[in-house]
Parts: structure tokens; C-alpha cells; sequence
């Protein structure tokens, strides 16, 4: 044995880890940098165009329509001679409010299943919950918010909750296996010992230990619900006019692709750089919180 | 019966475990008296804790107990007893501390946090002020050091040896009838053993606790304990007072097993004496003695169990036992 092992394994376990986490959170991330980036670039956007935006987005003006870049229009106008920086800035409040309300859906009700299917004593509920999971999760996201939109009509709110909806399995899936993890661990046993009930745990135990994965995941689904969005918008079951949405500017762009194709490069571009924003940022975060890394403590 | 059992504060009899078909604990059956400090030995397998787990009703999922478990002042058998019963008695009139005290702790909450809790869930303390008042006053009594300042810390933060007096003032929090510990010494370093038996033997003391001290370490149950149980194979081989069993052992399994631990009998080669073959996978043991396929004096008669000999406070499972009469 080396001294620098004799050393090693005098050093008792809990000092030994204080010792190795500190530098670990002070590494930065490339990916959680870039994403959050990227992710404030969005969130700035739209927040700057609650107060300002450089014309109203939704004024037509037929005599400017399809002006290319200029002074007047920095990034030009559509067919209807709508400014497209200030249709992309409200577009990007309408891309983020949806995102939030489809995550805050899935997450609120995925959590709450996937937490009683992991700590459920009886297999029949566990099971029965994974399994209708297992269906709903089998069922594709646009397929189902088409049909809610053809159901309950095109609107913000049905995409919101379609999307939701769809992403519901995802957040149970996630929060029924760390909930297994959770549960296995000794701190849980001791907590039964000491004569905490199953809410309790739950609560205090189960919850806390869950929640710096279920905020990846929320970072990684708010990608995937961006792009549906846009997808819907685009595909005119989403964002109605005249609410200005990437989507839809998308849309509107594909007729004039050959005449003017930057009408389609930037609503393109703002969808890209969201997603990848919001990607980017959830694995970053998933580094930082790995459940692996968290099992050595 | 034990001078004791006319008010034991915990009497369990003729406790099983198994899985289906498989039996893993068979017919254990012993009391705690008021205080008494006994210890549960026997190798790893043997059952120990397992038994220690379905007195705490915590048994892992698929595993069922028989028997029956009666505390003192608890009116209900503990054996099949609800979930909202059980969590009554746990952390209340039974604690338990665990081996392994890195794992034991929530990472994410405070140490005294975690304490405090125990005693706001039985209504020991009335609320969370007074609740943190007693935090620092058992800190104070299980020697952790800055105990003003050490209900702040995450358990991340602190030794094995400080978080393994963390889950005995958790443990001790609501003045236990009965405290198990099962190993809660094994994970530690040697000096922070001794230092840890004291506490709880401390302990037990001041609140007047009965002690099950669960351990394969037979000089901790000479220093620790009373009176001693010995298993073997999911039953319990032999009893009694820690002086006798170990000067004088009946039963071959407790006579091997001592061998094992004195170091002044090695042969030449400095090699200890061994208990010849190994311990069977848990739940596959002969039948009859469990031990009789290990041990030196099996004859024919040993495929039959032996039934105990002596009282429930001394005796012996064999039908050849060693010393004494026998010889």
C-alpha cells in the first residue's frame, strides 16, 4: 500500500466527499452556459416586447409590405407589410407561455402519478398506473393535440393543454423510477422507523430527493414543447391569428420561400435557437445534478 | 421464564419470517426486561435482522412475519398490525438505529431538522421553538460537538461517527421503551466504536430503555450487554447471560464461534480456529438442527430439532451440548 493510499482510506467517507464536491460546482458547464444563454435571449425578447416592440405587430401596412432590411423595418415586413422583429418578440411570449403551461401540466399531474405508483405497496395500482401510462405515452403528441384541436377547436389553450397532456407519462415515468431509488434508500427506512407516515415521506423525503431531476426534465420537455407549438401553429391547429406565432409566421413565409425566404430564415432561425436553448440547458443541468453522482454523497 | 417476563416491556414469541415458501426466521421467542441490555449474535444470514426489522413492522416487501410481538403498554400485537399502528410505535415506544449511518440521514435536510421531527410527530414536544430546544439538548447529551450550531449542518457535512449520534438522538428522542440497534457500530472506525458504545449505552441508561444490541462483534456484547441470544440459521441456538454463554457455551455453534474470536488458540500457523464449511443461502438450511451439517458432534438424532433446553432467560437448542453434563 502507498502512503497515498494508506491516507485514502484513513480519511473517513464524509470528509472525503465534502472534499470532492466544491470544485465539481465551480467547473462551468459550456452546455449550461450556452443554454442559458440562449434561454434569456428568448425570455428577454419576450419580456422587452410586454414594453416595447418596435411597431405594433399586428398593424398592416400595405404600402411597406415585403420591405427587405432597412432602418424603418430591421428585420423587414411579411406580405402584409407586418413588422417581422416585433411579430418575432411577441411571437416568443406566446412560444414561452404555452411551453410553461404544457411543462407546469405535465409536471403537476406526472409527478404527483408517478410518485404514488413508485411508493404503492399494492402492484396492482403501481402497475395499473404505468401501464395506462405505458398507452398514453405509446399515443403520438401531434396526433393527439390534432385531435383535441379538431375536438375543442384550434386555439393557444388547447395546444397547451394537448401538449401537456402528451407529456404527462414522461414527468410519471421519471419521478416512479427516482421515487424507486428514493425509496430504497436507508434515510427512508430510518424515517419509517421513527413512525413517519407514507404522506409524510413523500413529502418530506421523496419530493425533495426528486426534484433536481424533474427540472431537467422540465428543461428538456419545454424544448420538445416549443417545437410542437410551432408545428401546431404551422400547421394551423394552434396560435390564431392575428396572435402573432413562430409557427404560424413559418407558415405564412412557405408561399413566399422563393420571393422572400428571410420571411422564413427568422421565425426558423428563433424556433432553432429556442430549442436548442432549452436542450442544451436541461443536459446542462442534468451534469450538474446527476443521480449518479448524487449516490456517492 | 426470565425473573423479568412477569413485566417485560417486550415479549416475542414464537416469531417466523419467510418468503412464500421459504423460511428465513423459525420460532424465535425471547423478552426484554425494563432496561435490560441483550444482544443478538450470529453470522451474517443467521437472522439477526430480520428479526430486528418485523419487531419494527418494517420488514422488505414480500417478506411476512408470524408470531407474535407485545409490547408493554401497547395494546395491539405488533405482528400484522396496521401501518397506522405501527407508525404510533415506531420512533415512540421502539427506535432503532441503523448500520449504516452515511445512507441513514435525508441528504437534502437538516440535521436537526430531521431530529426535531421525530419529536413533533409523537407530540413529544408541543411545537417547533421548544422541539429546537430539545434538538440542542440531546446534541448536548450524545457529545456532538457545537451542538448550538451543529442542528444547522447537512449530514454531508459531518463524520460517520457524528451522524451515527445523530440517528441515536433520533432514536432516543421520545424516551424509548425498547431502543434496537442493528450494527451501529460495524461502519465505524475503531476508536469512534468505543466512544459510540458509550453513548448508547449512555443512553439507554438515562432513558431507561431496553437495549437489543444486534452484532457479530462478541467482545461489544461482552462490554454492551446483559444477556445474550445466540441464532443460528434463522433460529435462536442459545441464551443467557453474557458470562456464562461465553465462558461456558452449550450449544457447538456458540462454542465455534468463540473459538473463532480468541486469538491466543491459532495453531502454529497462526491460523485461527474456523468453524468448518460455510453458511447455507439464507432459507436453505437443513432441517432439524440448522447447524447439524457444520457441526462436530451431529449424529442421526440431530435431523430432528432438538427443542430448548432450560428457561427462556438460559438455555440451549442441542441435543448434544458441550461442557458439563455432557462430559
Amino acid at each position: 500500500m502507498t502512503a497515498a493510499d494508506a491516507a485514502g482510506a484513513l480519511r473517513e467517507p464524509g470528509t472525503q466527499a465534502a472534499a470532492a464536491r466544491p470544485p465539481r460546482r465551480g467547473r462551468a458547464n459550456p452546455n449550461l452556459v450556452i443554454g442559458a444563454v440562449l434561454v434569456g435571449l428568448v425570455v428577454g425578447m419576450a419580456l422587452t416586447s410586454f414594453v416595447w416592440t418596435p411597431y405594433n405587430p399586428t398593424r398592416v401596412d400595405t404600402p411597406a409590405r415585403l420591405a427587405g432590411y432597412g432602418a424603418d423595418h430591421w428585420l423587414g415586413t411579411d406580405k402584409f407589410g407586418r413588422d417581422v422583429l416585433s411579430q418575432l418578440m411577441v411571437g416568443a411570449r406566446t412560444t414561452l407561455f404555452v411551453g410553461v403551461v404544457a411543462v407546469g401540466v405535465a409536471a403537476l399531474s406526472g409527478t404527483p402519478v408517478g410518485v404514488v405508483a413508485g411508493m404503492a405497496r399494492s402492484r396492482w395500482l403501481s402497475e395499473g398506473i404505468m401501464r395506462t401510462n405505458d398507452l398514453l405515452l405509446a399515443f403520438p403528441a401531434l396526433l393527439l393535440a390534432i385531435m383535441f384541436g379538431a375536438v375543442f377547436g384550434a386555439s393557444t389553450l388547447t395546444a397547451m393543454i394537448a401538449i401537456g397532456v402528451a407529456t404527462v407519462p414522461t414527468f410519471a415515468r421519471i419521478a416512479r423510477a427516482r421515487t424507486l431509488q428514493v425509496m430504497s434508500t436507508e434515510y427512508v427506512l430510518a424515517a419509517r422507523a421513527a413512525g413517519r407516515t407514507r404522506l409524510a415521506i413523500a413529502l418530506r423525503h421523496v419530493l425533495p430527493n426528486i426534484f433536481s431531476l424533474l427540472i431537467v426534465q422540465a428543461s428538456v420537455s419545454f424544448a420538445i414543447a416549443v417545437l410542437a407549438e410551432a408545428a401546431l401553429s404551422f400547421l394551423g391547429f394552434g396560435t390564431a391569428p392575428p396572435t402573432p406565432s413562430w409557427g404560424r409566421m413559418l407558415q405564412e413565409a412557405q408561399e413566399l420561400l422563393s420571393v422572400a425566404p428571410r420571411l422564413a430564415v427568422w421565425p426558423g432561425l428563433a424556433i432553432a435557437l429556442a430549442v436548442l436553448g432549452f436542450n442544451l440547458l436541461g443536459d446542462g443541468l442534468r451534469d450538474r445534478f446527476d443521480p449518479q453522482l448524487d449516490d456517492r454523497r | 421464564m426470565s425473573s423479568a417476563a412477569g413485566n417485560a416491556v417486550l415479549t416475542v414469541a414464537g416469531l417466523s419470517v419467510g418468503v412464500r415458501d421459504l423460511r428465513l426466521v423459525t420460532d424465535v421467542s425471547f423478552s426484554l426486561g425494563p432496561g435490560e441490555r441483550v444482544g443478538l449474535i450470529g453470522e451474517s444470514g443467521s437472522g439477526k435482522s430480520l428479526t430486528a426489522l418485523s419487531l419494527m413492522g418494517l420488514l422488505p416487501e414480500g417478506l411476512r412475519a408470524a408470531g407474535s410481538v407485545r409490547m408493554a403498554a401497547v395494546d395491539h400485537d405488533l405482528v400484522d398490525a396496521s401501518e397506522r399502528d405501527m407508525t404510533r410505535v415506531r420512533g415512540d415506544r421502539m427506535a432503532m438505529v441503523f448500520q449504516e449511518p452515511m445512507t441513514a440521514l435525508n441528504p437534502l435536510m437538516r440535521v436537526g431538522d430531521q431530529v426535531a421531527e421525530v419529536m413533533l410527530l409523537h407530540d413529544t414536544q408541543p411545537d417547533r421553538r421548544s422541539a429546537r430546544a430539545a434538538v440542542t439538548e440531546l446534541f448536548q447529551r450524545v457529545h456532538l460537538p457545537d451542538p448550538e450550531r451543529m442542528p444547522g449542518s447537512y449530514p454531508h457535512q459531518l463524520s460517520g461517527g457524528q451522524r451515527q449520534r445523530i440517528m441515536l438522538a433520533i432514536a432516543l428522542a421520545n424516551n424509548p421503551s425498547v431502543l434496537i440497534c442493528d450494527e451501529p457500530t460495524t461502519a465505524l472506525d475503531v476508536t469512534v466504536q468505543a466512544l459510540m458504545l458509550e453513548e448508547i449505552l449512555a443512553g439507554v441508561e438515562r432513558e431507561g430503555s431496553a437495549l437489543l444490541f444486534i452484532t457479530h462483534d462478541l467482545p461489544v456484547v461482552a462490554m454492551v450487554c446483559q444477556r445474550v441470544l445466540v441464532m443460528y440459521g434463522g433460529r435462536l441456538v442459545e441464551s443467557g447471560p453474557v458470562r456464562e454463554v461465553f465462558t461456558s457455551p452449550r450449544h457447538p455453534y456458540t462454542a465455534g464461534l468463540l473459538a473463532s474470536s480468541r486469538f491466543e488458540e491459532s495453531d502454529t500457523a497462526g491460523r485461527l480456529p474456523t468453524i468448518s464449511g460455510s453458511v447455507p443461502a439464507a432459507g436453505h438450511f437443513p432441517a432439524g438442527c440448522p447447524f447439524r451439517d457444520r457441526c462436530p458432534a451431529a449424529t442421526e438424532e440431530c435431523a430432528e430439532w432438538p427443542g430448548w433446553t432450560g428457561g427462556a432467560a438460559h438455555g440451549f437448542a442441542c441435543w448434544h451440548p458441550v461442557g458439563r453434563t455432557g462430559q
